[in-house]
C-alpha cells in the first residue's frame, strides 16, 4: 500500500511556443503512514508533482500508481476519494450558503443516507476542530482561520488515505499555523498519509518525517530533516534555507569546538542541551 | 483555456516592432483592398502580399491553420452554395442533372480565397500585438472622438483591465476547478442541466473573486492617485519607427498596385 511514481514526466502545453516540462525523470515511493514534505523554491515544480499524486494532472510520460492501481482517465473518481488534496487557501474554493453543505458537498456524490453524512461531517468537524454552532452560517461571515478549517474539512469528510496539501498554513497567523501542523500530525498518527509541499523549513522539520528536494523539475535530495538539513551549502545553491534552529546550533558548533549532530527542531535542540549540561562541556 | 484566434506570439520581427496604430490601420486597409479585389490577378496579387506580410512576422505556420480552424465550417458552406447555386453562362458539366458553371466554380475558389485572406491579415494583428499595445493603439486613433466628449481613455481603460484580467481568471478558473475536482466534483456529465449545475461550484469563488480583484484593483488605482485621462502623459509613447515606414510603403505600394489594376483590368 504506497504512492509508486515510475519516470514520471509533465510538459505544460506540449508542441507551442510556450512549451515547458515541469517535471522529469522522477522516480518515488511514498509508503503508507509517512508523513513527507515536498520543498523546493518557486517554480520547482512541487505543485506539478503533487497535482500527479490523484490525477489533477496526468502525466506526459511514465506512471503514478496509488495502492498499486495505475492512475487513469477511467478511475479518477475513486482516486480522488482515496486521495484528498487541499490547494493553497482552499477557503478560495467555498461556494455554498451554509458552512454545513460545503463540508458535505463531496459526500452528496457517495449516494449516502443522510444520517450518514450527518455522521460524517460531524467527524470531520470535530477533527479539525469546527464548532458545530457554526454549521448554519454562511460562509462568508467566517474568519480566515475559520474558513480555512472549513475548506479542509469539506475534504476530510471522504476520509481520504492519503491527503495532499499545498502550503496549508500560509496566510495563517501563529496559532492558526500551530493548529493546522497539531492537525496534520494528529491525522498522520491515525494513519493518514500525508505529503505537504511548504516554504518554511521550520515547519517542514517540525511535522516531517521524510523531506523530498525538488530542483529544476527533478528529485535533487530524499530522505529525512536530518540528512536535508545537513547540506546547508547544496540548499543555499538552490536558494532554500534550512531552519532556524539548524542555523543557531550549527553556528554555536562552530564557535564552541564542540561537534554537533544537525538539529532540525528546538525539540532536539533542548534535548542536546540539556546532555551537553549533563555532561558538563556546558556551563550556564 | 484554448484561445487561438487573438492570442499574442511574443518575437522580434518587422511587426512586433512596428507601432500598434501602424498595424490597426494596415488591417483596416487590407480588409478594403481585398474586398476590392475582382479578378485573378488581383486576388494574387492579395495573397502574395499576405503571405509575403506573414513571412515577415515570422509567425509559425501552424498558428494560421489554427486561426483558420473555426471558420472551417463557414467556408465550406459558403464555397458549397457559390458553387451549385451561382449562375453563370458557361457550363462546366451536369452533376446530378443540374448545370454547374465556370463561373460558380470561379466563385467560390474566389470566396474562399477572399475569406481567408481576411482572417489571415487580421490574425496577424492580434499575434504580433499584446492585447495592451492594440488597445493603446485604439485609444491614440480614437482620441479625435474626445471632441464629441467620447470618453476614450475611459474605455480604453476599460478595455485593457478586461485584456489584463482575462489570463489572471482563467488560471483562477483552472484552480478553483482542480480544487472543486479534488473533492469530487464532475464536470463531464452528458446531461446539458447536470453539467450547468456542475459548474455552479467554479462560478461562485470565481465570482467572489472577480469583486475581490475589483476591489483591490479599485484601492490600487486610488491609491496611486489615478483620476482618468485629463492631463495624464504615457509610459511607453507611440512612436513611429523605420519598422512603421516599411510597412507603410509595403503597403501604399500594394493599395496602388490594386487600384491600377482594378481600373485596367476589367
Amino acid at each position: 500500500m504506497s504512492i509508486l511514481i515510475k519516470d514520471l514526466k509533465y510538459t505544460y502545453m506540449p508542441k507551442t511556443p510556450f512549451e515547458k516540462t515541469a517535471i522529469h525523470d522522477i522516480s518515488l515511493e511514498i509508503q503508507k503512514g509517512e508523513f513527507v514534505a515536498v520543498i523546493g523554491h518557486t517554480g520547482s515544480g512541487k505543485s506539478t508533482l503533487l497535482q500527479h499524486l490523484n490525477g489533477l494532472l496526468l502525466p506526459t510520460e511514465g506512471e503514478v500508481f496509488i495502492d498499486g492501481e495505475k492512475i487513469t482517465k477511467k478511475n479518477l473518481s475513486e482516486i480522488r476519494r482515496k486521495v484528498g488534496f487541499v490547494f493553497q487557501y482552499p477557503e478560495h474554493q467555498l461556494f455554498e450558503d451554509t458552512v454545513y453543505k460545503d463540508i458535505a458537498f463531496a459526500l452528496k456524490r457517495f449516494k449516502l443516507s443522510d444520517e450518514e453524512i450527518d455522521a460524517k461531517v460531524r467527524k470531520a468537524a470535530n477533527t479539525v476542530g469546527l464548532d458545530e454552532a457554526l454549521f448554519e452560517s454562511s460562509v462568508f461571515d467566517l474568519s480566515g482561520g475559520e474558513k480555512r478549517r472549513v475548506a479542509i474539512c469539506g475534504v476530510l469528510v471522504s476520509d481520504p488515505s492519503y491527503l495532499l496539501l499545498d502550503e496549508p498554513a500560509s496566510g495563517l497567523d501563529g496559532k492558526g499555523r500551530r493548529d493546522m501542523l497539531a492537525l496534520l500530525k494528529k491525522l498522520n498518527s491515525e494513519g493518514v498519509t500525508i505529503v505537504l509541499i511548504s516554504h518554511s523549513m521550520d515547519d517542514v522539520a517540525e511535522v516531517a518525517d521524510r523531506i523530498i528536494l525538488i530542483n529544476e523539475g527533478t528529485v535533487a535530495l530524499d530522505g529525512t530533516p536530518g540528512e536535508v538539513f545537513s547540506k546547508e551549502e547544496l540548499l543555499a545553491s538552490m536558494s532554500l534555507d534550512v531552519p532556524e534552529v539548524t542555523k543557531l546550533f550549527n553556528d554555536f558548533s562552530k564557535r564552541s569546538g564542540i561537534p554537533l549532530p544537525t538539529v532540525t527542531t528546538a525539540l532536539q535542540g533542548r534535548e542536546i542541551i540539556r546532555m551537553l549540561i549533563n555532561e558538563g562541556r556546558l556551563v550556564l | 483555456m484554448k484561445i487561438s484566434l487573438g492570442r499574442f506570439v511574443p518575437g522580434n520581427s518587422l511587426f512586433h516592432k512596428a507601432d500598434p496604430r501602424t498595424k490597426i490601420i494596415w488591417t483596416v486597409a487590407m480588409m478594403v483592398l481585398v474586398l476590392m479585389c475582382r479578378n485573378y490577378v488581383e486576388y494574387a496579387v492579395a495573397a502574395v502580399f499576405v503571405i509575403a506580410s506573414f513571412v515577415a512576422s515570422k509567425v509559425s505556420f501552424k498558428f494560421i491553420l489554427q486561426s483558420l480552424k473555426p471558420i472551417l465550417v463557414l467556408l465550406i458552406f459558403t464555397s458549397l452554395f457559390n458553387f451549385l447555386f451561382y449562375r453563370g453562362e458557361n457550363v462546366a458539366f451536369m452533376m446530378w442533372s443540374k448545370p454547374i458553371y465556370w463561373e460558380s466554380i470561379a466563385m467560390s475558389i474566389k470566396t474562399v480565397v477572399r475569406v481567408v485572406l481576411l482572417i489571415i491579415s487580421a490574425s496577424l494583428l492580434t499575434y504580433t500585438s499584446s492585447a495592451v499595445s492594440i488597445t493603446d493603439g485604439l485609444e491614440s486613433l480614437m482620441r479625435p472622438l474626445g471632441v464629441i466628449k467620447v470618453p476614450v481613455h475611459e474605455i480604453a481603460m476599460m478595455m485593457s483591465i478586461a485584456l489584463r484580467f482575462i489570463p489572471t481568471f482563467a488560471d483562477e478558473t483552472d484552480k478553483i476547478i482542480k480544487a472543486q475536482a479534488a473533492r469530487g466534483a464532475e464536470f463531464d456529465s452528458r446531461n446539458v442541466i447536470k453539467k450547468v449545475k456542475s459548474y455552479i461550484p467554479v462560478l461562485i469563488p470565481l465570482f467572489i473573486a472577480a469583486f475581490k480583484s475589483a476591489e483591490d484593483m479599485s484601492t490600487a488605482m486610488e491609491s496611486r492617485c489615478y483620476r482618468g485621462g485629463k492631463g495624464r502623459t504615457r509610459f511607453k509613447v507611440l512612436r513611429f519607427s523605420s519598422a512603421d515606414i516599411v510597412i507603410t510603403v509595403a503597403t501604399v505600394l500594394f493599395a496602388a498596385s490594386i487600384i491600377v489594376l482594378h481600373i485596367f483590368i476589367k
